[in-house]
């Protein structure tokens, strides 16, 4: 840190860092050059395909792979028995934590076929066509099992039980018998009880929303090798080539530094891809076959065995004096896991009233399995689904106060020094300046037509550090490479480069930001919990400060003057010293006389980042409902966001757009269908409606900058707080626009309709 | 494993000699056909592109006739000044299915002949009385496009037969037509409902003759006879609105599915029915 304190007074501000240059990566991407998952081939490589389970729920009394294994072309079959029994263990990933036995379990079932799409074997052969074939001859025989997919109904004590030693966790005493829950989580303060009983007034609402995917445009895709002597090589589409080291290692019974996995360019994650689910069957595929094996998911796929979020069910209860005053809340939340238990439940009780500062609150949270695919991380985990209801019930509570709905919520606000409802107390967060950013803004005082409304509701994620490497390479000719384990799902090689080239001083086309395999850089927890601009961009930051003083200690050496008696700035070493009659060094300068002073000219920084700063979203949004049809246009949408430091604006604003696009679609029309045998209906973009470019309108963000102290640059992680309040700031606009509460995601046309017909009897 | 042959005829000859054996099944555009085949829907035994073959693509004009060859494809239509003046209600529906690119391919045979209940260029035909010139064994024939789709999925072309060009008629003075759809989203969707609605007008403003055909509320397009009576004679005012309104939702038989409920399309078909009479009246006035 000294480097950059020691800059001469009045050292110019930011050059770089706040500005909008293109991307490192953007060429590469809009030429179509850039290399995807399904992209890397080997010589060689043999086409895996999986079979998936076409029952929800079914013992699996037997798999014949005989006539599967004796077509021609057919290289390596694999089922549950190839892979050994993983010990019940949980692994944080940053993100979120998973269970290995059921992460194995996952990947492959064993006894059992838990979800429509879950796989029970896996083929290798010379041919797509061959493959497809050998996965016809495989035969199954299932004992078909009652399945349950609704939350509620999975709780209830008849229900079928996925899993016969599921014992809910969390309860005051251990249940006697299994079921579908598996845990209980609470949060609380003060007396709820009496608080309710004070209340002027109280408002009470339930609130449903449907399992959601990601929708991330790549599918699943992976090459993975296993050579004679055990080593093993992947080429995958995660968000964490690191992630995908562990995962395999554990499903496999390897040692890490067997393995080494090298990250694709990523075409989306958006959370989904913060678990394996192909790259352990193609490293048993390579292993029995002895030939790398490529295997790439089909849409269908993707939407039947891949992580969507869960589908939940939001019981709210405020209780307010008349002045707004929240004194009271109640919050219970029962969320799907799918298949195996970790839904995001614990996540969204603990954003559930991050904003508000309420004396006596009581959450309560529910994870429930269910015969669905099992959940994975989607952007801010839980924290929309627990918005939903707490926003939408706000909402209402204002309509009842007689009060403006920032006004209510300015009143209630969180602040430094409250101390939050999930525990820490609150330091330099811009809560109440987001809040302020919309009620100041054009949007919120614009005049609204006729079948019109408006919508406000805010939302809060915490945002992570944690673990991350970075290294910064000086080239012989003085540019730069700075390498990063961080695979760039949001924008991130270009901020990472800008804070580089800040801290050295140089022109940002000097610096190459680069995504190094697991063989070549250290340790880095997977990109998310919006903790890459954060935590690797610290380390970058921190290596290339080591730089900056390695390159003063060589001038120093050059010049035969003691080190503080050279300055770096503007991108060269300058010497203090009066005596000395000579002119500034440059990085270039310095780079081509390397081998003299020390050899080559580079730095590593490992860290375990702490103190990122927690994220407040605003969001107002306008909508006109067709009386008629019931359909759903967004008009006009406003989100305001404290990110601390927009290290690159036009990215971090493309952050806040993106989120806000895929919360639209979660409140307007995106939801898992499944019929009466618990198949999924819409399994494809067709009827999974993901929001098109004409379905919504320009996305303003604004954002608001109240620096996160902890950070060289002062940034907050942006990625996950804009998908938080959309849920609500439709629905909110939506009673706005009809007069009527919804509160069944998603506010689709016929159901609109049904409920104006309704209204007007 | 089963071999696909793929036949690229360039006469109409071939095309039907190509079609006539048996597992043959026809390609236009592809963009219903090859999606189908890639998700395993279906195992043809052989492809028939019939693009090759000699005049099947452009538009032409035939005593106040269009003649639109069948691999025409959607991104043409919308392009031919002519076609979009005289019937906008059919160009609009041929330009409502799937994105710009599936625009350059797809074509209202290959719409017409994949026979889903959706498709949303058939409702627009099926009320501008549009006619399918049909090739086959049996030499040529001639069919209203509302004989052509029997089932969702089925069709009433005979093996070897497929369609060469759509004839739309003759169009009076003071005529116009009208496609609207109700979709989820804005664009790359498939209709909940659908309706077209083809209308003359006499020299006062009244229509004179009136077609309504609805899409996806039934197992195939239809033609409702009675919604089209129901503006004859009249300006579109409150009450003719209201019996095309009913006449339009009585004709209903939809399913309840993953895009729709039985209520919701029922009363959507009604709701579009009017929208689109009035659309079309708005048009057929304008020309006035």
């Amino acid at each position: 840190m000294s480097d950059v304190l020691d800059k001469p007074a009045g050292s110019p501000a930011l050059k770089i860092v706040g500005s909008r240059p293109i991307r490192p990566d953007g060429a590469d991407k809009v030429t179509g050059r850039a290399a995807f998952g399904a992209d890397f081939n080997m010589p060689g490589q043999l086409v895996g395909r999986v079979l998936r389970s076409p029952h929800a729920h079914a013992r699996i009394v037997s798999i014949d792979t005989r006539k599967a294994r004796a077509l021609p072309g057919v290289k390596a079959v694999i089922t549950g028995a190839d892979f050994p029994d993983v010990a019940s263990e949980m692994h944080d990933g940053g993100e979120s934590a998973s269970n290995l036995r059921d992460l194995a379990m996952n990947v492959m079932a064993r006894t059992k076929a838990l979800y429509n799409g879950h796989a029970v074997a896996a083929v290798a052969a010379v041919s797509a066509a061959v493959a497809e074939a050998a996965l016809a001859l495989i035969e199954v025989t299932y004992e078909v099992l009652p399945h349950v997919i609704d939350v509620e109904a999975a709780m209830a004590p008849d229900a079928p039980v996925l899993h016969p030693h599921m014992f809910t966790e969390g309860l005051d005493a251990k249940p006697t018998t299994p079921s579908n829950i598996a845990k209980r989580n609470r949060l609380g303060r003060g007396d709820p009880d009496q608080a309710f009983a004070e209340a002027d007034v109280v408002f009470e609402g339930r609130y449903t929303t449907q399992a959601v995917h990601q929708g991330y445009i790549e599918p699943h895709a992976c090459v993975a090798s296993w050579a004679e002597d055990g080593q093993c090589e992947v080429w995958s589409s995660s968000q964490g080539q690191f992630m995908v080291r562990t995962y395999c290692a554990k499903v496999l019974g390897l040692e890490t530094s067997s393995i080494r996995v090298t990250p694709a360019e990523i075409g989306g994650g958006f959370g989904g891809k913060t678990t394996v689910y192909l790259e352990p069957l193609a490293l048993a595929l390579s292993r029995q076959s002895g030939h790398p094996v490529k295997m790439v998911m089909t849409r269908d796929e993707v939407f039947r065995a891949t992580g969507p979020t869960s589908g939940a069910v939001i019981l709210v209860k405020f209780g307010a004096r008349s002045d707004g005053t929240i004194i009271a809340a109640d919050v219970e939340l029962k969320c799907q896991a799918g298949a195996f238990a970790g839904s995001p439940v614990g996540a969204a009780s603990m954003t559930a009233l991050a904003c508000y500062d309420i004396a006596n609150f009581s959450i309560t949270g529910w994870d429930v399995v269910t015969n669905s695919p099992k959940v994975a991380a989607y952007r801010a985990p839980g924290a929309p689904i627990a918005a939903f209801g707490v926003e939408s019930a706000l909402d209402d509570l204002a309509h009842k106060l007689e009060m403006d709905p920032i006004a209510l919520r300015e009143k209630n606000a969180v602040r430094d020094g409250v101390k939050a409802a999930y525990g820490p107390k609150f330091t330099n967060i811009g809560f109440l300046e987001t809040l302020a950013a919309i009620r100041d803004s054009d949007h919120y005082s614009a005049p609204l037509g006729r079948n019109q409304g408006r919508g406000v509701a805010a939302g809060f994620w915490f945002n992570v550090g944690g673990e991350s490497t970075a290294a910064v390479h000086v080239g012989e000719d003085g540019s730069v490479a700075v390498v990063t384990g961080s695979p760039d799902i949001g924008g991130s090689r270009a901020s990472m480069a800008m804070m580089a080239a800040e801290t050295l001083e140089i022109p940002l086309d000097r610096v190459r930001p680069r995504i190094a395999d697991t063989a070549s850089i250290g340790f880095s927890m997977l990109t998310g919990g919006s903790r890459t601009t954060f935590a690797t961009g610290m380390a970058v930051v921190q290596a290339a400060e080591k730089v900056v003083a390695d390159l003063k200690r060589r001038a120093a050496l050059i010049w035969e003057v003691a080190e503080d008696q050279v300055d770096w700035a503007g991108g060269a070493a300058h010497c203090l010293d009066p005596g000395k009659d000579v002119g500034p060094l440059t990085l270039g300068d310095i780079a081509a006389k390397a081998a003299t002073t020390g050899g080559p000219i580079t730095a590593q920084v490992s860290l375990n980042a702490q103190g990122a700063g927690p994220g407040f979203g605003v969001h107002v949004c306008d909508v006109e409902v067709d009386p008629e049809t019931g359909h759903v246009t967004v008009l006009r949408y406003t989100a305001a966001q404290d990110v601390g430091k927009a290290i690159h604006p036009a990215y971090v604003e493309g952050q806040v757009q993106g989120g806000v696009a895929q919360g639209v679609g979660w409140a307007l029309n995106e939801e898992y269908i499944f019929d009466g045998e618990g198949r999924m209906e819409n399994a494809g973009f067709l009827d999974y409606r993901v929001p098109v470019a004409s379905d919504l309108p320009m996305i303003d963000a604004i954002l608001v900058e109240v620096a996160n102290p902890r950070h060289p640059f002062g940034a907050k992680g942006v990625g996950e707080v804009p998908i938080v309040p959309p849920l609500a700031a439709v629905a909110n606009a939506v009673r706005g626009a009809i007069g009527v509460r919804m509160t069944d995601l998603p506010l689709s046309p016929p159901k609109i309709r049904a409920v104006l017909d309704a209204r007007d009897g | 494993m089963s071999q696909l042959q793929y036949l690229a005829p360039s006469t109409i000859d071939d095309a039907v000699l190509a079609l006539a054996a048996s597992g043959a099944r026809a390609l236009s555009g592809g963009t219903d056909l090859l999606v189908q085949l890639r998700a395993g829907r279906m195992a043809p035994g052989a492809i028939v592109d019939l693009k090759r073959i000699e005049g099947i693509s452009g538009i032409r004009q035939e005593g106040g006739a269009f003649i639109i060859g069948a691999a025409t494809s959607g991104a043409v239509i919308g392009e031919h000044a002519a076609l979009c003046r005289a019937w906008p209600g059919v160009v609009e529906a041929v330009n409502l299915i799937g994105s710009t690119q599936v625009q350059g391919r797809a074509t209202m045979a290959g719409n017409l002949c994949n026979a889903s209940p959706a498709a949303d260029s058939v409702p627009a035909l099926i009320a501008a009385r549009a006619v399918c010139i049909i090739a086959g064994p049996g030499g040529r024939r001639e069919a209203p496009v509302e004989d052509i789709v029997t089932a969702p999925g089925r069709t009433s072309l005979a093996q070897g037969e497929f369609i060469v060009a759509f004839r739309l008629p003759p169009r009076p003075a003071r005529s116009s037509d009208a496609y609207l759809r109700l979709i989820p989203r804005t664009e790359m969707d498939i209709a909940v409902a659908g309706a077209g609605v083809s209308l003359t007008l006499d020299a006062e403003g009244r229509v004179s003759e009136a077609y309504v055909a609805l899409g996806a509320v039934a197992p195939t397009a239809l033609l409702v006879a009675d919604a089209g009576a129901a503006l004859v004679g009249g300006r579109l005012d409150e009450d003719s609105l209201s019996r095309l309104d009913a006449a339009a939702r009585a004709a209903c038989r939809p399913i309840s599915d993953k895009r729709g409920t039985i209520e919701y399309r029922t009363k959507i078909a009604g709701v579009l029915a009017r929208r689109a009479a009035q659309a079309a009246y708005q048009r057929a006035s304008d020309q006035a």
